[in-house]
Order: C-alpha cells, then structure tokens, then sequence
C-alpha cells in the first residue's frame, strides 16, 4: 500500500509541468502502469482526491493505461505474458527466460486548460 | 480558454531516484558498503543482522544499523546496540517500506565515518520495499523455509533487483514441505545466476559462505 507515496509524486511532476506551460488546471492526467508495478487503481484517485485539493490538478481525472509483462523464453523465443503467477514457457516448458517489459512507471501526458 | 495536451514521459519514482543517488553519494564518502535488507515480517531479518555482527566482532569491522518499524517500538534497535554497533530507528509511522526521503533523514542521525558496513533492516514485507530504491549498493532479500517455496511465483518484483538471496531457517527443512528445485527454479527465471546463500541464523550453518561474498565488498 505505498500509493499515498505514489500519488503525492505523481501530483509534483504533473504540478511542476503545469506551471512551466503556464496552465489555469489540470484536467486529466496519463498514467502508464506496467504489470509489474503494484499499483492499485482506485486507491491512487482516493488518494488523489484529498491531496489535490487547492492545487492545479485539483479535480484533474487520473487514467491508467495497463502495460501487460511480456517474459521470453530464451530456449524457443517464444514470448509471453505474466498473468497473475509466473509460470515456465507454456511452448516448451523451459525455465529459461527473461523479462523483457512489465515495469512501466511513467506519467506520460497531461490535459491542461490556460 | 484554450486545452493542449502536454507529453511528460517521466518515470514517477524520479523524486525518489534523486534523492537515493543523493544517499548514496553520501555513502560512498565515507568509504562505507551499504545492504538494504528485505523480507517479509518473520524471516529473520534482526537474527541475521546479529548473526552477521557477532561473526565479524573480532576482525575490527564496524557496523550500522538503520532499523526501519512501522511503528515506534525499539526491540530491533535494542538488539543491535546490545551487540555493541550503534543503531538507529525508522519508524515508517505505519507506511509499508522505507523509501530515500526517510534514509535521507536518518543519515543526519547515523555519522558514516569510521563505519565499514551500513545494513537498512525494511520494513517487513514482499511487495513495497521492491519499488523504492534507497541508493545502497545491494539489495537482499531474506526468503525463509516456513514462507514456502512459492514467494517467486508470487512476488516476483522482489526477487528481480537483488544482488543477493539469503535463504533463511534452513535447519526446518526437515519438518517442512519445501521444494528447493521448484523454489529456485523460480528465483532463475526472475534473477538468472543470483548470489544464493542457504543459512540457518539459528546453528550458524551457511553464515561463513555470505560473510566471504560480504568482505570482499567491504574496503
């Protein structure tokens, strides 16, 4: 449960952007998530609303974009997704694999009015 | 009125990230070696801390301790400072991991100079700590017996930025289910090649082996 942590980060960076493009409010906000960041929705935007209060995102709308994990398998090279538990290729059954995506971690744009 | 859309693209741990490039620069001042330890609540953190003290007493290396809590309760603190090494508390006031601003704060409390080994005890748990990097030079992860042989099927974020895996409590192998095949089959798959030691903080067992992998770190 660190998204009061995340949230308060995230409100600085939008913040900061906000002011340097001389932006009135902020109205939405664009997250990208990998599936390897545990982060959970809902309670970033209940966070969000109490430390927004009075500043330019205040009511700005969080969106999340989901980055799935991708692992490849290093004996077939098949590529594929980390669901809810890490499991050995489903191809072929090796252990031998990388994780080649998943930590995405990013605010990646921001709606402003000015 | 006008509405523009703003590309940002900026990882939102950068705070964090500064201020632990900040920490460590910190560190490396004083010539001091730094491990935040991670695990979750039980697996022998302090048992290992203190396992790792007394091996050492005799080969004049110093060592500092930042004891992060959820809560203010000085046990972990108590033990440390009764093995004769200065220690300082965290206390996270309930929060789930140590991050860089609070390692920040305790290093105006801990003077580094003079001290060979700064160990960070996190706080007890296999999801947070993984996220915030605290600007040591190795991250380690105590995983125990009684846990299972599942926590990298489960956690899998944790085991990916270690340096090295303690595998604690190895003396109850025989009385439970653990698969080490399946176990570090996992840990492969996550961390190819990891620093692995298997110890038991209770008999001593295994010890020796980390604390070769430890001094050779340490200046």
């Amino acid at each position: 449960m660190h998204e009061l942590s995340v949230s308060e980060s995230v409100l600085k960076i939008a913040c900061d952007h906000a002011k340097k493009a001389h932006a009135t409010a902020v109205t939405d906000i664009y997250l990208v998530i990998g599936r390897l960041s545990s982060i959970v929705d809902d309670s970033v935007q209940f966070y969000w609303d109490f430390i927004s209060k009075g500043t330019l995102c205040e009511k700005a709308k969080l969106h999340f974009r989901r980055e799935p994990a991708i692992l490849l398998c290093m004996a077939c090279q098949n590529q594929y997704e980390l669901e809810e538990e890490l499991t050995p290729c489903p191809k072929c059954g090796s252990a031998q694999v990388r994780v080649v995506s998943g930590d995405e971690f990013n605010l990646e744009s921001i709606q402003i009015e000015r | 009125m006008s509405e523009d859309r703003i590309k940002i693209v900026e990882n939102i741990m950068n705070a964090n990230d500064r201020l632990a490039a900040e920490n460590r620069s910190r560190i490396d001042a004083t010539n001091t070696y730094s491990v935040n330890l991670m695990a979750s609540p039980g697996a022998g953190k302090t048992s290992f801390i203190l396992a790792t003290i007394n091996a050492l007493l005799d080969q004049d290396i110093k060592i500092g301790v930042i004891e992060g809590d959820t809560a203010p309760v000085t046990i972990d603190s108590d033990k440390i400072k009764a093995a004769g090494m200065p220690a300082i508390q965290v206390n996270s006031g309930g929060g789930c991991h140590l991050d860089a601003v609070m390692i920040n704060q305790a290093l105006d409390e801990m003077p580094l100079v003079g001290i060979d080994l700064l160990i960070i005890e996190n706080i007890g748990n296999l999801i947070c700590p993984a996220a915030f990097n605290l600007g040591t030079h190795s991250n380690v992860l105590i995983s125990s017996i009684p846990e299972g042989d599942d926590k990298p099927y489960k956690y899998p974020n944790i085991y990916r930025g270690l340096e090295v895996l303690i595998i604690n409590k190895i003396d109850l192998l025989p009385y439970i289910d653990f698969d080490m095949d399946y176990f570090q089959k996992g840990v492969e798959m996550l961390n190819p090649g990891l620093a692995t030691f298997a110890v038991s903080c209770k008999t001593g067992e295994g010890i020796e082996a980390w604390l070769e992998w430890l001094k050779k770190k340490l200046h």
